[in-house]
Formats: C-alpha cells, sequence, structure tokens
C-alpha cells in the first residue's frame, strides 16, 4: 500500500520521484503523525511475540475491540493483539510501554459504560485466547480462571461438581471483566458482588510488571495480609493494569429453586416487603422489582396478563422444607404490605413462566419503540430512600416524554432506567443524557452511588468526583499515578 | 406400568476440543491429559430417565458404562444426577482403543437382558466419534422396537409415544415396551448435580462386570489405517468487481 501511496506521489510531486525510494518513503511518511511510523516498529515486534496471527490491523476486527453494549460510539484502537499467555501479555505490554502506546484490555465487549473505546487510539489486549479454567479447588470452593472464560462456560465446567459461580450480570461476560467492572447481578443480595467473591488476581502492569495480588496462588478465604490490592484493582476498569488470572469464591448449587411473582399497590409497598423480608432473616437468592410501565411492556410483548402494578419477582433457594419456609414467611409478609395475586412455583417450567416477564424485560422495552436502542442507567440507593427516588424518577420521565420502564434489583436497592430512545434524534440523545445525570444527581444526594453495578466507563467520570469527593479521588489518581506514571492503561475512563 | 431402565452412558467425551491433537503416528487423536467427561446426549438420555422416575413412572435407573476405571466417575455423576445404582463394564488397554458400537451395542443388549430391563436410554450419538449406531444396534440385537432421535418421550400404560427429530420435521410414533430409546438434544435439559446429591451418589453401589462374564467378543471388526487433521484453511482472496468475481472462479475451474 505504502509503494503505491509513492509512485502516486510521485507523479503529483516530480521532485519526491527523483529521490531514492528510502528518501521518498520517509519524506512522505513525515508528512502523518509520528504514531503511523511507531506503529509500524511496534506490529513487527508484536509479531514476534504473538506471531503473525495475533496481530489484527484489519478495521473490522478493530471496530468490534472498540465497542461495546453501551450506546458510546465505535473508538477502535490502532492494533488488535491476542496474547495466549501472561507471558506474551507483558512483554506486550513492555512494547507499548516503551513507545507509549495505551493499552486497552478486552474481555467480552458486553459492557455498559463504554469501558473499551479507545478514546486516544492504542492497542487492544484481546485476551479470549486465554480460555483455561485453571486450578479447580472443590473442597476449598474456589477456582482460578484465565480471562477469556465466560460466567456460564464457568459454570458449565463446573457442572458436575455441585458448585457454581452465582455472579450473574445477565451477559456471558468475561470473569476478569467482570472482576474489572466490579459486576453484579440479580443474585446479589445472597450471593454477594465481584468485590466478595474475587480472591486473588493476577495483573500485568503498564510497564510489563506481573503482580499477584495476594500472593502467588494463595487462595485462603479470609486474610488480614497487608493492603487489599485485589479490591483495589476489581472495579478498576483496566485503568491499573490488565487482569490475567482471577481466584473465585464458588457456592454449592442450589438443591431446590422456588420462585414467586406479587403485585403491590405502591412502590412503597414494595420495598417495604423487600425491607422486611431481609429482615425476617429469609435468606432470598433473588428479588426484582419491575414497575408498572415495564409490566404493561412485558404484557404486550409477550401477550402475558400480570396486574398493571409495581411488581416483585422472587427467587428462593434451599432445600424443599426451607423452601416452603421461606415461601409462607414471604407470601405474609408480601399480604401484610397489601400485596396481591400472590403466586409460586417450584417446578422448572412453571418457575420459567413466573419469571418470563423479568426475563424478557429488556426486549419488551425495546418493543415498546421498534427501531430504537435501549440504554440502562445504573443506580444505587440505601433501600428506605429507594421509593422515593423511584416515584421521582418516574414523574421526571414523563415530565420530559422519556421513555424509560424501570426494573431493579431492589434487595440492594439497585434499580434500572431502560431509556428506549432514537439514536438518530439528537434532541432525544440529549434529553436522555440530562435526565441519566439528574437521576444519578438523585441518587447521590440519598448518599447513594452513580453507579450500583456497571461501572465509571467514560460517561460518568464527572459524577464519581461528586460521589467520591475531591479529596478521595485525588487519593485515587496517586494511586493511578504511582501504577501507571505515563497513563497507558486505559485512558480517558474512570478518573 | 413400573419398570427397570438401563442407560447407556457409553464413551466419555473429549473436553476441550481446541486441545485435540492427532497423533504423530497417525493412528488416532492424542488422548492422555485431556480432560473427559459424560457425552452430551447421554447426560440427556440421564435426565429423561430420572425424569421419568421422579413421575413414578418407572422403578430404578441404573446406569452404565464401559470402559477403563476413570469410566466411574462418570457413572458418579449419573448417580449425583438420580441413578440409583451404576454398572462399571471394564473395558481397558488396546480393547477399549478399538470399542465400537457394535461391541457396545452386544454388552447392553447382554446386560438389557441380565437386568430383565423393560426401557434402554441411550444418547442418539458421541461427539467425539459421531457414530450414531449403538442405539440401533442394541434395539436389532435384542430385537426390540426402537424410538431414535427422540424429542419427546411419553409412558402410556405399556407403550410408549415418541417424537423424533427428522429431517422433515417430528415424527410421532408409537412402540411397544420394552423398547430402546436415543436422545436427541431437545429432549430435556440436565440438571446440574447438587452437591448433596453427589454426597449420597458417592454411597450408591456400582457393579463391576467384564465383558466375558456377558459372553460378548471384544474383537473388532475396524481396523483404523490412518487419522490426518482436516487440511488447513487456505486464506481468502477478496475481488473489487462482479466481473473479477467471476473471473476469479473461471480461472480456478469452479465454473
Amino acid at each position: 500500500m505504502a509503494l503505491t501511496f509513492l509512485r502516486q506521489s510521485g507523479r503529483l510531486c516530480p521532485i519526491i520521484s527523483k529521490c531514492s525510494p528510502v528518501l521518498q518513503f520517509s519524506i512522505l511518511k513525515r508528512s502523518y503523525a509520528v504514531k503511523s511510523r511507531t506503529l509500524e516498529q511496534v506490529v513487527s515486534a508484536f509479531r514476534s511475540v504473538v506471531g503473525d496471527d495475533g496481530v489484527s490491523l484489519g478495521q473490522t476486527v478493530r471496530e468490534q475491540h472498540g465497542k461495546d453494549e453501551s450506546v458510546h460510539k465505535c473508538q477502535p484502537p490502532d492494533v488488535v493483539v491476542f496474547p495466549r499467555s501472561v507471558e506474551e501479555v507483558s512483554a506486550l505490554a513492555k512494547i507499548c510501554h516503551h513507545h507509549r502506546l495505551p493499552i486497552i484490555p478486552f474481555g467480552t465487549g458486553t459492557g455498559l459504560e463504554g469501558g473499551v473505546g479507545a478514546v486516544k487510539g492504542g492497542v487492544c489486549f484481546s485476551l479470549r485466547m486465554m480460555d483455561q479454567v485453571l486450578d479447580l479447588h472443590p473442597e476449598d470452593f474456589d477456582v482460578t480462571v484465565e480471562p477469556g472464560v465466560t460466567r456460564k462456560g464457568l459454570n458449565s465446567y463446573l457442572r458436575n461438581t455441585g458448585l457454581w459461580f452465582p455472579v450473574d450480570p445477565g451477559a456471558d461476560a468475561s470473569l476478569c471483566g467482570m472482576a474489572a467492572t466490579s459486576a453484579s447481578g440479580t443474585n446479589a443480595v445472597r450471593y454477594g458482588t465481584m468485590r466478595e467473591n474475587v480472591l486473588n488476581l493476577e495483573v500485568v502492569l503498564a510497564d510489563g510488571t506481573i503482580i499477584h495480588t495476594a500472593g502467588k496462588g494463595r487462595r485462603a478465604r479470609k486474610t488480614s495480609a497487608g493492603y487489599n490490592l485485589t479490591n483495589l484493582f476489581v472495579g478498576s476498569e483496566g485503568t491499573l493494569g490488565v487482569l490475567t488470572k482471577a481466584t473465585l469464591r464458588l457456592y454449592g448449587l442450589p438443591e431446590g429453586v422456588a420462585s414467586a411473582v406479587c403485585s403491590f399497590p405502591s412502590v412503597q409497598a414494595a420495598v417495604d416487603t423487600t425491607v422486611q423480608v431481609l429482615q425476617a432473616g429469609v435468606p432470598i437468592a433473588r428479588i426484582e422489582f419491575l414497575d408498572d410501565v415495564m409490566i404493561d411492556a412485558c404484557n404486550r410483548f409477550n401477550s402475558l396478563a400480570y396486574p398493571v402494578a409495581p411488581t416483585l419477582f422472587l427467587e428462593f433457594h434451599g432445600s424443599s422444607r426451607s423452601l416452603d419456609e421461606q415461601v409462607s414467611v414471604t407470601e405474609e409478609i408480601a399480604k401484610d404490605s397489601g400485596g396481591s395475586d400472590f403466586s409460586w412455583a417450584d417446578d422448572e417450567a412453571k418457575r420459567a413462566r413466573l419469571w418470563k416477564a423479568r426475563h424478557d424485560a429488556w426486549y419488551a422495552a425495546l418493543a415498546l419503540r421498534p427501531g430504537c436502542k435501549a440504554y440502562a442507567t445504573d443506580v444505587c440507593v440505601p433501600l428506605s430512600r429507594m421509593p422515593e427516588v423511584v416515584v421521582e424518577t418516574k414523574e421526571d420521565l414523563i415530565r420530559n416524554g422519556l421513555t424509560g420502564p424501570i426494573a431493579g434489583h431492589v434487595g440492594d436497592g439497585n434499580f434500572h432506567c431502560l431509556m428506549v430512545m432514537d439514536p438518530n434524534d439528537p434532541d432525544e440523545v440529549l434529553r436522555v443524557h440530562q435526565f441519566t445525570e439528574r437521576l444519578a444527581r438523585r441518587a447521590l444526594a440519598v448518599d447513594g452511588t452513580c453507579t450500583g453495578e456497571h461501572g465509571v466507563g467514560l460517561g460518568k467520570r464527572s459524577l464519581l468526583r461528586e460521589e467520591v469527593g475531591p479529596l478521595a479521588l485525588e487519593v485515587m489518581q496517586g494511586l493511578k499515578a504511582t501504577l501507571d506514571p505515563k497513563n497507558l492503561m486505559n485512558p480517558g475512563k474512570v478518573l | 406400568m413400573l419398570c427397570t431402565p438401563i442407560l447407556s452412558t457409553t464413551h466419555t467425551h473429549i473436553f476441550s476440543l481446541s486441545q485435540i491433537r492427532v497423533k504423530p503416528d497417525h493412528s488416532g487423536v492424542v488422548t492422555d491429559g485431556v480432560k473427559h467427561s459424560m457425552n452430551p446426549f447421554c447426560e440427556i438420555a440421564v435426565e429423561e430417565a430420572v425424569k421419568l422416575k421422579e413421575k413414578k413412572l418407572i422403578k430404578e435407573v441404573v446406569a452404565v458404562s464401559c470402559g477403563p476405571t476413570q469410566v466411574q466417575e462418570t457413572i458418579r455423576t449419573a448417580l449425583a444426577m438420580g441413578a440409583d445404582r451404576g454398572i462399571h463394564v471394564e473395558v481397558s488397554g488396546k480393547d477399549y482403543e478399538t470399542l465400537g458400537p457394535l461391541q457396545v451395542s452386544k454388552i447392553m443388549a447382554a446386560l438389557a437382558k441380565k437386568e430383565e430391563a423393560q426401557l434402554v436410554i441411550l444418547g442418539k450419538q458421541a461427539i467425539d466419534d459421531d457414530c450414531n449406531q449403538t442405539g440401533q444396534m442394541t434395539a436389532a440385537l435384542l430385537d426390540w422396537p426402537q424410538g431414535t432421535f427422540a424429542s419427546e418421550v411419553a409412558i402410556e400404560g405399556d407403550k410408549m409415544k415418541v417424537v423424533r427429530e427428522i429431517d422433515g420435521g417430528l415424527e410421532t410414533i408409537q412402540i411397544s415396551m420394552p423398547a430402546v430409546i436415543t436422545a436427541d438434544l431437545r429432549l430435556n435439559t440436565p440438571r446440574y448435580a447438587t452437591l448433596p446429591n453427589i454426597m449420597k451418589a458417592k454411597k450408591k453401589k456400582i457393579a463391576n462386570v467384564k465383558p466375558a462374564d456377558l459372553g460378548v467378543d471384544l474383537t473388532s471388526r475396524i481396523q483404523i489405517l490412518s487419522v490426518n487433521d482436516p487440511p488447513q484453511r487456505q486464506a481468502g482472496v477478496k475481488v473489487e468487481t462482479v466481473d473479477d468475481l467471476v473471473a476469479k472462479l473461471k480461472e480456478t475451474g469452479r465454473i
């Protein structure tokens, strides 16, 4: 390609054609950014580490690695590399460090906050070739995985052991990616989020140094040894290092599962029920809230007949005796709070029917306005403040003519508005953006957080400053400067 | 009607497909150090048998596997899913390398007679050799009716209604018992074994049987001549126009 250009330029600029080919090349190349000359050098260096197959400059591949499932536009990296081992990741990082190239780790691209966009170009490290499950210890309830292992992949691997990894953010995400974004999900109320379930991480820092946050191979269930580096990297969204191994806490598969659905006259009643269920010590596994707009959308999408009212979807795990007890205690509490149409099932087929609305919520929301895209907001507030925040949010939606059915993990006070919008209508996009900021600030005002589980990514950096305050933010910036002084790790995100 | 089925969990499959390598002497694939686990269609078969027992349509589920000692792990998995007892048919070394559908069918037929089974449920095929023969051969050896590629099974009195997945769609047949069924993908979704069930499974019995005890001759009538990797995929060629495409196709003799 360069030679063709040379020949063409020679015709356009006769003086150049009189120079020697080498000089021609350097004259023309100099008119481009330094980056393109650097890129050639590094690409050959990359190839010597990962082989020709391990480096891609193809446009489609780069575009695939420049976007995730958020509404942020695609920002492709300059090159994508596919390391197969931590040694290769380290060698590649050293090359990037030497040439000051941004490093963007990429798992499955299922993030929701634009965390993989290469805002300053650079090198995307796609970790999908490192896909081994290592070191399973069933009696110790722990397993170590590489970044290419996804949540469903791990659970499938574990299926004969009676164990599972319960953190369930919906998508079939890379487990290390989930660690990087401190993911959570519908099960968090009983099993916790990634913060509680990562025991150890192997991390490659920006200069290629490989560290083990809890010590190599260590997997004690609890420790008081030193600073908690593991949880520093959990939620760092690729800005402090590349996660190349995660040691995870496993749980026993539930013996039995029961599901229930109940409608309520108001959001307050639904939240009251949630609080009381938790207070009663019911070890509830999932407690999901859908507002009336969402229920209406689900009814229309699936031709169902749920009463159009705030609704709770509940799931219980345990032995059959335990399930009976959990369900009857919960039913009583729900009825006392004004709940109606309480129905439950422990048969798999019936459970799937009961929960169908919750499972299809995303698609039902999209079906409200065909041709549009959906963006999920994500805030988390103390439970006691949830009713007022939800009510104000719904009023905000109506006032501004926005489509935003609400679904939430009410057991954690975490809820999402599924904003359905036309991405080609700049006015609507702007209004949704402003709504999202107002919602985040509403959450912050009641001692909540601007992101319960999706991460800060590209869009919530100023909200992070408001949330933690300038002093804590300075500490975060200090840590970033210590671990990544050249700011190569996923620049433009989080801070 | 209550009956005793036998299940086949024959031939575990090789788990991580990306690791498969052909042996240097082209006599087969490397199996040392490769994780083995239950064939997915056999899992579906075990699940169906356990479901039938839970519906109280059959009395006892027996899980069978043929192979070296390692297959006992696979039998334990079936026991953890709900099978009542296991039978390990010991086949090892050279015999195991040449163990194919015909020998397995002879073993299954012999066991079905010995255990007085009313129903034999197998996976439709093993995903490492894709033979899809054992179920059919077993039925032939026993002279029993067969419902293969089953996506739905219902026991009605002393007959079975089987919905089969065929090229044209779905075929429903009625067969009398005793019968052989082979499980297809959509028959059910196998359960994951829970820890309490895994612990209970450790106490369930696995009987050891040798093929000779069943009067089965394991000599193979097939000799594998060679095993080769599929040819490396060649890079594609991009063309700019439809005329170029037609020219290229003519050039390579495709049209």
